[in-house]
């Protein structure tokens, strides 16, 4: 990405309004794909239903029909994929923008290991056993653990690598485990509950759960859709950025609160999904290029498409039954990691 | 020690070659030997310190306990003497659990200390790598989905470990193996693989479930007169293959050219390293299941003790003083009975960070 920088930023300068209207094109495109993918989604399962039917039961609902009953049930997970996929897309694009990392993924930095382990200090201490109530300490876990693993890894003097972000989130992801493991082991019932959120998944929610969370995810959404121009003066280095008049602390500090926000909401919502945030920002920069401002929008309709595709999948793989949504993204999501990965230069973005 | 022998023999060079320009090349020489022997002199007061210790652990581990037994009894126990009662826990229960947490100690010790030093990273152990990760998911779903019981599990989770290090092996080969692309790609795989366990642990009733996680917390209440021939046997043959492999690690801590420079073979001896490291993983994990964080600490811990330079025996003892202690910490101080595992995680882990701190500060880290 250095390398390329560059030569992408000369002609930036024209690109803008010659392809606006094609990028913007592309996202009502994007919005009425997802549109179709939702309805597909509410269609498929245990009982499948045409895609057809699916809206007649959305838009005429016919209360003696086993399909319309079995599309209805199928709304709230869909609606939580949708939500919890954008938030992931955003906060992933966040993530790596901010840190100029490659890898950036709350799963990978140890972000969502610091929401399990609030959340089972919540389950354990405070003997939260709605869900309802685990939001809070998800919320002071992520940022816990976002702050934790972005101060051990920018010490030293060539600051916070993606190596060195990537190594500290493993290991305080793996320091954070090994504490929840403390408290599971000898307590039955918290892994009872706690095992099934673990997973990842977005089956059991109802919409009332995406309702009490929606403030913090629209909030978290709107900071990141604004700070599309702070990520492009990051994305030239402190220095320029300084340079160019923005104050570098304080749109790290308005992206870290919308990381959080949007981390949190999404890990307590559907527990700890890794590898959208990872994937997403990647394949969202082949569309609209490194211009943050289109990135973003493109980043949270990814996600959620992501996210419902994935889920979706899981269901058809493992019919009658699912598999839950968090294994399926890491399996989709891992070889792109590994991809990254293998590239000969980790270069920073 | 011969590593050092073979340090040595390469020393000199410089110091001949900068002769003619020194005043007195001999003192210089001589105070060259005088800090090698200092050096030698130490890495054997710390090995038989730590000696010392394990025979310490042993001793306290098998009187004390819920059930005291006198040191007099437990020798003339060993002696093969029946006393009532005594012989019983000592020779059923508390004594195979001992020679399995040395062993497993040891393994890990062993097994974390070449990684680290073959991927010249202090945070590249097996625990943070994911092949440890690998034994845990196939264990959960061996025990979950299978249905197996927690020592019917070990054959597969030793598979596990090893086919996730091949694959680790593969993915982050290129060339060579770099040191950064392969912990990334293990942190990869690990994150795919705790999504596994975290799926398999959701796949049976909580009892279940409770016996995996147990499991992949690292235990040695199964710890039995099975295990121990198969566990020794293996270890009778890794750890002097590992001593073995370990005279080319002094020469791969200089890095790849400069271990090429010195005449090493580095790709085929860090395979063979790599090998051997994971193989101890991979049977002390069948074993007692992956006890956190010894492989990680063990081999840093034991440098901080020798004062620099690796030290494959040093890194094994305190594998093993590391188990022993915290067993003897999980079953006897604390008011409920632990797995071991629980005890080195809960020490372990601002261990871990500090030393993650430390590196980076240091700029080892990345």
């Amino acid at each position: 990405m250095t390398t390329t920088a560059p030569a992408a930023a000369a002609p930036g300068r024209v690109r803008p309004l010659r392809r606006a209207p094609a990028l913007a094109a592309g996202l009502v495109v994007g919005l009425v794909l997802l549109a179709v993918l939702a309805v597909v989604s509410v269609g498929v399962g245990a009982r499948q239903v045409a895609p057809l039917d699916a809206w007649h039961a959305l838009t005429a609902f016919d209360p003696t029909s086993f399909d319309h009953a079995a599309v209805r049930s199928r709304v709230p997970r869909t609606a939580v994929a949708l939500v919890v996929g954008a938030a992931l897309g955003l906060a992933g694009t966040l993530m790596q923008g901010l840190t100029r990392n490659p890898l950036g993924d709350p799963g990978i930095l140890g972000i969502n290991a610091g929401a399990s382990a609030a959340v089972v200090l919540g389950i354990f201490v405070a003997r939260v056993s709605d869900p309802r109530g685990y939001v809070w300490f998800a919320f002071v876990g992520a940022a816990a653990a976002a702050v934790v693993v972005h101060l051990v890894a920018s010490a030293g003097r060539e600051g916070a690598t993606p190596v060195k972000l990537a190594l500290a989130g493993a290991c305080v992801a793996a320091a954070l485990t090994s504490l929840v493991t403390a408290v599971l082991v000898t307590r039955t019932d918290a892994l009872d509950t706690f095992r099934f959120w673990q997973v990842g998944s977005v089956g059991g929610r109802d919409l009332s759960q995406v309702a009490e969370l929606a403030p913090f995810l629209v909030v978290g959404a709107v900071l990141a859709l604004a700070s599309g121009r702070m990520l492009d003066a990051a994305a030239l280095g402190e220095d320029v950025a300084r340079g160019l008049g923005q104050h570098v602390g304080r749109a790290r500090a308005i992206v870290g609160v919308a990381v959080v926000l949007l981390c949190g909401a999404a890990t307590a919502l559907a527990g700890p999904i890794a590898f959208v945030g990872l994937v997403v920002p990647h394949v969202g920069r082949a569309i609209t290029g490194p211009d943050h401002r289109w990135l973003l929008p493109y980043s949270a309709l990814l996600g959620a498409a992501l996210l419902v595709v994935s889920d979706v999948l899981g269901r058809v793989v493992a019919a009658p039954g699912q598999l839950e949504v968090g294994l399926v993204t890491a399996v989709v999501g891992a070889p792109v990691f590994v991809a990254l990965v293998r590239r000969r230069r980790l270069a920073e973005l | 020690m011969s590593a050092a022998a073979a340090a040595r023999d390469a020393g000199p060079a410089p110091d001949a070659r900068s002769a003619p320009e020194r005043p007195a090349p001999d003192a210089a020489v001589n105070r060259v030997r005088a800090v090698r022997a200092r050096g030698r002199r130490r890495c054997a007061t710390v090995a038989a310190v730590l000696v010392v210790l394990v025979v310490a652990l042993v001793v306290v581990t098998l009187t004390l306990g819920p059930f005291k037994v006198a040191l007099v009894d437990v020798v003339r126990i060993l002696g093969g003497e029946q006393i009532p009662g005594a012989t019983f826990i000592v020779m059923e229960q508390r004594l195979p659990r001992l020679l399995v947490a040395l062993g497993v100690g040891a393994a890990f010790g062993a097994s974390g200390t070449i990684i680290q030093t073959l991927v010249r990273n202090p945070l590249a152990s097996p625990d943070v790598i994911g092949i440890t990760a690998g034994a845990s998911a196939a264990a959960v779903l061996g025990m979950t989905v299978g249905g197996l019981g927690a020592v019917a599990v070990a054959p597969v989770a030793f598979g596990g470990a090893l086919v996730t290090a091949a694959g680790i092996y593969v993915l982050a080969r290129r060339g060579t193996i770099s040191g950064y692309r392969f912990v990334l790609v293990g942190v990869g795989v690990a994150a795919v693989l705790n999504a596994v366990t975290a799926w398999g642990l959701t796949r049976a009733e909580v009892t279940e479930a409770s016996r995996a996680l147990v499991w992949i917390t690292g235990s040695l209440s199964r710890a039995s007169w099975d295990q121990v021939p198969v566990l020794w046997a293996a270890l009778a043959v890794l750890l002097p293959l590992a001593a073995l492999a370990a005279l080319r690690l002094r020469a791969l801590e200089l890095g790849d050219d400069a271990a090429a420079g010195l005449g090493a073979r580095v790709e085929p001896a860090k395979a063979g390293l790599l090998v051997v490291a994971v193989a101890l993983a991979a049977v002390a994990t069948a074993a007692a299941g992956p006890v956190a964080f010894v492989a990680f600490l063990s081999g840093p811990l034991a440098r901080r003790l020798t004062g620099g330079g690796v030290s494959l025996g040093a890194s094994a003892l305190t594998g093993a003083c590391l188990v022993l202690a915290a067993d003897l910490v999980a079953t006897s101080l604390l008011p409920t009975a632990l797995p071991v595992g629980v005890v080195t995680g809960v020490l372990g882990a601002p261990v871990l960070l500090w030393l993650l701190a430390r590196a980076n500060r240091s700029g080892e880290g990345g």
